[in-house]
């Protein structure tokens, strides 16, 4: 009786509802997508004791649709006009170990709302901060800082540099 | 073609750039500069007052203590660290006993006394906003200034034109020229041309509509603007407009030839060099490429963008315009140097001007009225079949353009140009034009963009590499009355700095690599060279020290777009990095590090 229920569709669903967030597509944002991140901090170093800085996990850094959105964003805001594929040109390059203002996920959000200043326009005022979670995801998998998994595979054009699912992950320095 | 005698017009520009100055300097009162701005008389006065030289834009000078002879004996006499660690382009001027030095961002201005070996007199801040930083397209490089009736002109990359004080380096006055927060920047050395400032806009990269506009010397005020796309009043045509040919001809095309509004985000900066030719009243200057790349978004041919206009520099009026490039396709600016001469061709006497365009030809035009006279390629070329000269109109070929989603190989010159802004000398001892340039190709894609105001606009992946022959950069001799080069001395690295001609038959420029060279001016023998502390994108200038001896000055310090991946510290293995240009220079790094110093030599 049981298996009669158990057809392919149901089965699907199941495997679903289990919990596939790379696969995740929704139609409400999570609440930490909307919500402002804490601090961020620009230096390892303080006076006094250390406390360490816990590390933000983006809403989106599992979800291999965000990341795409993020990829798509990514050119439809012109991010890639300043930073190009990552190897940067007006901007600083993405797909490095380089991180002037922070690679963790709260300072790239951070550095995308209120702009930084030598040159960085502040897009908070213009994009909503679901999509820039996105973007913050898709940014860090530029330099490989995403599951290979989850990361884009091709571009849809030139090929012009390694896929991000295929960049090795760089150790970020501050 | 009849090789004919060549006369040039040296004298006319060296009384139009020297004497006038003086003149005026006069009559303002020496005791104000202290009376040690004073302009010889002699035609060769062994100064430099504007980066080009002189209003022809030869960059020769008729010193002729260092020549072929000697030259090898050349050593350092002092350098100056300039501070700064992006691209160094400008030329240093010379006026009576003190070197002025522009640097890029952030723009600082040093004096630096003669008499003393290289001393610093006074700097001067302009506080340039660092956020204009962001709205460079290709490093945030200065070109250079311009000496006027005491007084130094220039451009900060946050569009901004400053007077500033020769003598004591007080700020004059500063005019605020356009919004950074557009995409608007300026990096182009000014002229100073019958008391008006010349100055134009860059940013064809970031939608911007461009423009050259002109200030009250004494002031600051702005008399005049004539922009480059647009209706006939913004563009300043008016009655006086009489374009060689009837593909110009009309009213409104810079609005005509563009889809609707495009025209108002459709680029053509003036960020190059401008010429004047005092007897015609004419000043003479290029517009660059139109936005964005992807051509398939501009359908049209798209005026007044890659092309050159004369104008009355009184009241900006355009007296003609020809079109280098109509519906450019390959971002090939039209800024590049036209140098003015007079030449004796087929037994004609012509006044003309001599363009080595970016499209990859050697232009020479009928200063007067436009005309095409002859277009001869000078680099490799697989994208045009030449010029009609009936119709004046550069022969495309259509497969070499690339488009939204289409992509195109082997498109030869690139988007830097068989030459881009770095500019040529020209010798009337040789009759040469002494052209440092690039031998370099690309595969082109356009991408669908978005017009964001104040971010790139641009809708292009590009991937470049060295054209045949496997070198990146030549140096070439040509003869501008035969149309053909009379040598050519490839570089491992595009040639990106200026050049300058001497009567010692020497000319000197510099690569990226950092090798100062001087050059035997009829044979391209190697003469002389000299390793600086990194690489060279300057340009050369020679004149008289206080101490009667003829120095040489350049400035050392890499970056530009074709140096941006030392200057920024981009990453190569993205082809489409720094509009493309930073991948084909992935070893650069390996030759040179970042940095400005301002190195002067002389024979011991």
């Amino acid at each position: 009786m049981f298996f009669r229920f158990l057809n392919p569709a149901l089965l699907m669903m199941l495997l679903l509802a289990s919990g596939c967030e790379r696969e995740q597509r929704r139609f409400d944002e999570p609440t930490a997508a909307s919500a402002p991140v804490d601090s961020i901090r620009m230096t390892p170093q303080q006076p006094g004791p250390m406390t360490p800085v816990p590390a933000t996990k983006a809403p989106y850094s599992e979800n291999a649709y965000a990341l795409n959105e993020g990829k798509r964003l990514y050119s439809a805001y012109n991010c890639e006009g300043c930073h190009f594929l990552g190897g940067g040109g007006m901007g600083p390059a993405l797909m490095d170990d380089k991180w002037i203002y922070g690679s963790d996920p709260a300072n790239i959000f951070e550095t995308i709302v209120q702009g930084r200043p030598n040159g960085m326009p502040s897009f908070g005022a213009k994009i909503p901060r679901y999509q820039i979670w996105q973007l913050v995801s898709y940014v860090r998998s530029m330099s490989g800082l995403a599951k290979s998994d989850i990361a884009p595979n091709r571009n849809d054009s030139m090929q012009a540099r390694p896929a991000e699912a295929m960049t090795k992950p760089e150790h970020p320095k501050q | 073609m009849a090789k004919g005698h060549l006369v040039f017009i040296l004298a006319l520009t060296f009384i139009s750039c020297s004497k006038q100055p003086q003149s005026k300097h006069e009559a303002s009162g020496a005791g104000s500069i202290e009376g040690k701005l004073t302009v010889p008389a002699a035609s060769e006065d062994g100064q430099w007052l504007m980066a080009a030289k002189d209003y022809a834009n030869t960059r020769y000078s008729a010193l002729d203590q260092i020549n072929t002879g000697n030259v090898a004996n050349l050593r350092e006499a002092w350098s100056f660290s300039t501070g700064a660690t992006n691209g160094h382009e400008a030329a240093p001027l010379v006026v009576g006993d003190t070197m002025y030095v522009v640097t890029p961002f952030p723009n600082m201005l040093y004096a630096l006394d003669l008499k003393n070996g290289g001393t610093l007199k006074w700097s001067y801040d302009p506080k340039a906003s660092p956020a204009a930083k962001g709205v460079a397209c290709c490093d945030v490089v200065n070109r250079g200034a311009a000496y006027w009736n005491g007084r130094i002109y220039y451009n900060t990359l946050d569009d901004h034109t400053v007077a500033v004080d020769a003598a004591t380096g007080k700020e004059i006055w500063k005019t605020k020229l356009g919004e950074f927060t557009n995409g608007e920047s300026i990096t182009m050395a000014p002229i100073v041309v019958k008391d008006k400032v010349l100055v134009g806009n860059s940013g064809g990269e970031m939608g911007v509509r461009g423009w050259l506009t002109a200030l009250d010397a004494g002031t600051g005020k702005i008399s005049w603007r004539a922009y480059s796309t647009g209706p006939d009043k913004d563009v300043l045509i008016g009655p006086n407009f009489k374009p060689f040919y009837a593909a110009d001809r009309g009213t409104d095309l810079g609005v005509k030839s563009w889809p609707p509004d495009q025209w108002k985000i459709g680029g053509g900066g003036v960020w190059g060099w401008i010429s004047y030719d005092p007897e015609a009243n004419l000043i003479y200057y290029g517009t660059a490429n139109p936005g964005p790349w992807n051509p398939d978004i501009r359908p049209g041919d798209n005026k007044w963008t890659c092309g050159i206009f004369a104008r009355n520099p009184e009241n900006g009026e355009a007296r003609w315009f020809y079109q280098w490039s109509p519906h450019d396709v390959h971002d090939w600016d039209g800024i590049n140097e036209q140098i003015l001469l007079d030449l004796d061709l087929n037994g004609n006497k012509r006044k003309v001007l001599v363009r080595c365009e970016r499209n990859g030809y050697v232009y020479v035009l009928d200063r007067l009225t436009g005309e095409v006279l002859s277009a001869t390629p000078y680099v490799h070329i697989t994208t045009t079949r030449g010029v009609d000269l009936k119709t004046g109109r550069l022969q495309f070929i259509a497969e070499k353009a690339p488009g939204t989603g289409r992509i195109v190989r082997d498109i030869c010159p690139f988007a830097a140009g068989a030459k881009d802004w770095q500019p040529t000398a020209f010798s009337p001892k040789t009759g040469l034009v002494y052209i440092p340039h690039n031998n370099m190709c690309e595969d082109a894609e356009g991408t669908e963009v978005s017009y964001i105001a104040g971010t790139p606009y641009v809708g292009s992946h590009v991937r470049m590499y060295a054209g045949p022959g496997g070198n990146r950069g030549v140096y070439t001799a040509w003869d501008p009355v035969a149309a053909k080069p009379v040598f050519q001395i490839k570089e491992r690295f595009p040639v990106w700095s200026g050049t300058v001609a001497t009567a010692g038959d020497v000319t000197f420029y510099g690569t990226m690599d950092g090798w100062f060279k001087a050059i035997h001016a009829r044979t391209g023998q190697l003469l002389w060279q000299h390793k600086l502390g990194s690489g060279i994108i300057g340009q050369p200038i020679t004149y008289k020290g206080p101490d009667g001896k003829q120095y040489v000055a350049i400035l050392a310090g890499v970056g530009g777009w074709a140096g941006a991946i030392v200057a920024g510290g981009f990453d190569p293995r993205d082809a489409t990095a720094g509009l493309g240009f930073v991948q084909p220079m992935a070893d650069l790094p390996n030759y040179t590090t970042k940095g400005g110093t301002l190195y002067v030599f002389s024979l011991p």
